[in-house]
Order: structure tokens, then sequence, then C-alpha cells
């Protein structure tokens, strides 16, 4: 079975917030009705969003990290906010794992956004139901679009490519890869949820060099070696 | 989580409902094994009945201000199969109904025993109803309780108390109210009633009081390490990504300091248990027709809903980690 999802680059995102925009452009202009804003340009502004990034400081100053840290619906394996759901307006869709709301269906009972661990599922206070992140699904099934704009509006829109887009099913899909070379883990694994979206952690970007990695002391051909010419060079030459 | 009134009047009113009834049939199971040296009156069940329908309704009618799309709500019995709040849409409705029927069979006099069980025990219809309607009440308990108690992260409501305090708590309002109607109609049953409702204060009193230091010590599994899985002893929200609040803001949050929630929970536990027991005590002690049960009944449930405010207000969503610091 397919499983799509995000793999999202810590060590890589700059927090620039390219995808939050991007989701909402694409997300309040489609065909399942708009994402509303409330006051956008008043004094007290709110609204509904797929996706956030926030922003962490690791370590005490001047020791700290700032991690920018892109939160939406992780697509769970083992969803808590499906079953919860009186009217099955909330499901996943079983050929690729994606988790959806059926506006349609929905009666804002706000239950599945309690049964989320992760807060990511918003109330629509406009059009009254629950809405949260669908992947894209309409651009990704659409196979109208070429293969290659086939993904989310935040995969395609992420200048740093710090975020990954794929079957995490497949052992051989690049973010299977990711996940399995990079160190790729889940937000709060103690529920079980089993989130389909991962994230690669920071990692260290600087190198230990030591003296013998310079000199290539391991070099059995002694080719690549620095030649110190003791005898009479060309150079000594009187012309 | 922040307290919405909808679900608090909801769970407190069909609460009351679902006791008074209870409290109707123990008197018709009590009158049945001549416990009692008065006679029930067909008055007193249909209008129990009446007033239970009434309280069931009201909370019907509550729930309904929590739906963003209240005419959808038909859909909601979809998914009885895995969801608690599809399974109470259910069971709210049989309950109404089972419990107009045992009130109207009560009223018309139906009660000619159909057939008898062993040598003494005459059964009619309003034993059957009433014992479905029993058992669908007590499903209705644990319906309400389980939509809260069986979201695991929400660690302050996963627990059994939860489902017994609903429980408890509902049956000693409800008792409560039985022993006002009786003491206003004068019937001579306040001692009975009051007599169970001080009972099930005091039962609700310990589960509610071991429920609050059960919560007091809790040790919540999510971490901000876990949330954002960083493994560092010093990690800091600088921005949760937008400044003018959102639903994650708005929704998970008691939206009171942790003072109000103290000032609420000692309210609570002087409205909702001990002023009623002192109230139903000094009735006691009245000849003829008495106020002090109803009054007890309306401190009391004043109390509850303090009682339902703080239940939402305590619980910690664990996504609150993720919302910590605007900017
Ligand atoms: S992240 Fe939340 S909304 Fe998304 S599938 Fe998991 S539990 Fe459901
Ligand atoms: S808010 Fe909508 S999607 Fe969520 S549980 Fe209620 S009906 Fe289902």
């Amino acid at each position: 079975m397919t499983q799509l999802a995000l793999v999202i680059d810590l060590n890589v995102c700059v927090g620039c917030h390219a995808c939050v925009t991007s989701c909402k452009e694409w997300n309040t202009s489609g065909w399942a009705g708009p994402l509303s804003d409330h006051h956008p340009y008043d004094a007290d502004p709110t609204g509904t969003f797929f996706n956030r990034v926030q922003m962490y400081e690791v370590g005490v100053y001047p020791n700290t990290e700032t991690v920018h840290f892109p939160k939406s619906c992780l697509h769970c394996e083992e969803p808590p906010c499906v079953p919860v759901c009186p009217t099955g307006a909330s499901y996943k869709r079983p050929d690729n794992g994606v988790v959806l709301v059926d506006y349609d269906k929905c009666i804002g009972c706000k239950y599945c956004s309690w049964a989320c661990p992760y807060g990511v599922r918003e109330f629509d206070e406009y059009q009254k139901v629950m809405k949260k992140c669908t992947l894209c699904i309409d651009r990704i099934i659409d196979t109208r679009l070429p293969e290659s704009e086939r993904k989310p509006a935040c995969v395609l829109a992420c200048p740093t490519s710090a975020r990954l887009f794929g079957d995490v099913h497949d052992p051989e899909s690049e973010v299977s890869v990711a996940i399995r070379e990079q160190g790729g883990y889940q937000l709060m694994p103690e529920w079980g949820t089993q989130p389909s979206n991962h994230y690669l952690p920071r990692r260290k970007v600087r190198i230990h060099i030591h003296a013998d990695e310079l000199v290539r002391a391991d070099n059995p051909l002694k080719r690549e070696d620095i030649v110190r010419e003791t005898g009479e060079t060309l150079d000594d030459v009187a012309w | 989580m922040h307290p919405a009134f909808s679900v608090i009047f909801l769970t407190t009113l069909i609460g009351v409902g679902q006791g008074l009834f209870l409290a109707l049939f123990t008197g018709q199971i009590y009158d049945l094994a001549t416990l009692l040296d008065v006679q029930l009156t067909p008055a007193f069940y249909s209008l129990g009945s009446l007033i239970a329908l009434l309280f069931l309704v009201l909370g019907l009618v509550a729930s309904f201000f929590h739906l963003g799309h209240p005419e959808r709500a038909w859909r909601s019995i979809a998914q009885w199969r895995t969801s608690w709040l599809s399974r109470e849409v259910l069971v709210l409705p049989l309950t109404l109904g089972l419990i107009a029927l045992y009130g109207l069979f009560h009223f018309l006099g139906w009660t000619q025993p159909l057939f008898t069980l062993g040598e003494a025990v005459p059964v009619d219809a309003t034993l059957i109803i009433g014992l479905a309607a029993t058992l669908a009440t007590f499903g209705l308990f644990l319906c309400t309780g389980m939509i809260y108690a069986g979201l695991k992260f929400l660690q302050e409501w996963h627990s059994p108390l939860t489902v017994v305090n609903f429980t408890l708590l509902g049956i000693a309002s409800g008792f409560t109210l039985a022993a006002a109607i009786s003491a206003w109609m004068n019937n001579g049953l306040l001692f009975f009633y009051g007599g169970w409702a001080v009972v099930a204060i005091s039962l609700g009193l310990l589960g509610r009081g071991a429920s609050l230091v059960r919560n007091g010590a809790i040790k919540h599994k999510s971490t901000l390490q876990s949330a954002i899985g960083v493994r560092h002893t010093r990690i800091q929200q600088k921005a949760m990504g937008f400044m003018g609040g959102s639903f994650n803001t708005r929704e998970f949050f008691p939206g009171a300091g942790l003072p109000t929630l103290d000032r609420v929970r000692n309210g609570f536990l002087i409205l909702a248990f001990p002023l009623p027991l002192i109230l139903l005590a000094f009735s006691f002690l009245e000849q003829g027709p008495s106020i002090l049960p109803l009054a007890a009944f309306g401190i009391q449930y004043l109390g509850l809903l303090a009682e339902r405010w703080h239940f939402f207000a305590e619980a910690r969503h664990p996504q609150n980690i993720y919302y910590q610091s605007v900017a």
C-alpha cells in the first residue's frame, strides 16, 4: 500500500515561510472553498492554515541553534483523529494513505481536533467545518499535470528543498532512503500514532580535520604524497 | 482545554435527567419489593419522567450549539462502530424515547401485571420499559464519559474515574432533584430519595476527589523534546508561526489562569458536595413540604456547572506544547 508523506529536513529549513504562503495560496483558491481569514488587515487577524512554521532556540546563549520547525498534518498511519469522527467525514484514503476531511459531511463538532495530539486540525470559522492539510490531494492525483508538478504546493515552493515528498512505504523512494540514511524520526512517538511525515534531524555541518587526513598517510601508492626534492632541481640550474 | 458552555450544559443537564429517571425506577423497584412504607403514585412517576425528559431535551438542545453544522447532526450516527460520540448520539434519543414511554405508561395507568415472575413478582410493562431505560441510561453515562476518557493523550481524562464521576455526579443530582420533587409533593419519599442522594453525593465527592488527586500528580508523557524531536535539556519556543491567534490558541487553552482554576475548584468542592448535604440534612428535620431540597438541587447544579468547567479547563492537551510563545 502506498503511504504518501512529507519528509522535512530541519537541517536545511531556513524558516522562510514559503511553504506556509504557497499552501495558503493553493488551498484557498481551490475547489474546496477558501481557507478563510478573519480581520486579515485589522488589529486582531486570525485565520485558517494547514501549515505553520515555528521557531525554537536550542541551547544557552551564545551556544544556541535556531531550529525552524514546519508543522502540518502528519498523515498518521494510525490516525487517532479518524475513528473518533462520528460522521465519517474524517477518513484515511485507502489508496495513498492521505488523511482527509469531507467538508460536505463534517458537522463541525471539533472532536477530531481534540483527538489529534499535534494540533494540526483547524476549524474554519466561516465554513464551520474542520480543515487540515490534504497534501494537496487535488494536485498530487491530477494526472493532467506533468509528473514533476504532482507534488504538494509547499514542496514545490520550498527554496531550499527542505521538503521531500513521496511514498514512505516504498523502500527505494527518495523519502524512505532519506529517513533510513539520515536519521528520520517521528513526532511524539509516545502515542503510537505512527506519523507518516518524518523529520530529518539537525546535523553538525562542521567537521574536524586531523593532520594525517591532509597528508593522505593511508595512500598506498604514495603518488599523491608531497615529494620533497633534496638534490639539485631545475630551478637551481644557472641559465 | 477551553471549556465550551454547550458541552458543560449538555453533560450536566443530561446527567440530571438520567439520574432522575434512575431515582424513579429505584423507587419502583423498592415499591415492588415492598420496602417502602408509602406508595409511589402514577402522578409522581409521570411528573418525574416529564422533568427528566425536560432535562435531557435541554441537554440535547445545548449540544447543538457546539456544532458548526447542526443541520447535519443526523450524520453523526454513522460511525457507531468506532466513535463514542456517535454512540452517544444514538443512545441519547433511545434513552429519551424509553423514558418518555415509561412516563406515558405510568400516566395512562397501564401497569396491570403481564405475568408473574416466580411466586411474588408481578411484571408489568413499566418494569420492562424501565429496565430497558435503565440500561440505556447507564449506556449513555458510559458513552458520555468515554468521549473524554477515550482520548488517551488527554491524560487528565484518560481514566475510568471520568466515566465513574459522570455517572456518580449525574445520579447524585438526579436523586437530589427526586428528593426536591418529593418534598414539594410531600409524598413521604423525601427520606428515601434524600438518603440515597446523600449517599450518591458522598460517593461523588470521593470519586471527584480521587480524580483531582490523580490529576494533581499527573506526569505528562509529551514534552517539548518529544514534540519537536530535539534532544536537548534547554529548548525555548521563539515563535509559534503567527501572532494573531488561531484555532490552536483558542480551543485548547483554558482561557483562565491557574488562580481562577483553583478558585473554581474550591467553589465546586463547596457548592456540589457539602452545601447540598447540609441542606438535605436540614430538610430531614422539617415537617411537611419543604423547599430546602430544591435549594440543595439548585446549589448543587451550580456546583456541577463549575465542576464540569474545571474538568475541561484542567485537561492539558499535548498540542499546547507547540503554542507557548507568540514571538
Ligand atoms: S497529524 Fe493529527 S490530524 Fe493528521 S493524521 Fe495524525 S492525528 Fe490525524
Ligand atoms: S469536526 Fe467534522 S471531521 Fe471532525 S470529528 Fe466532527 S464531524 Fe468529524
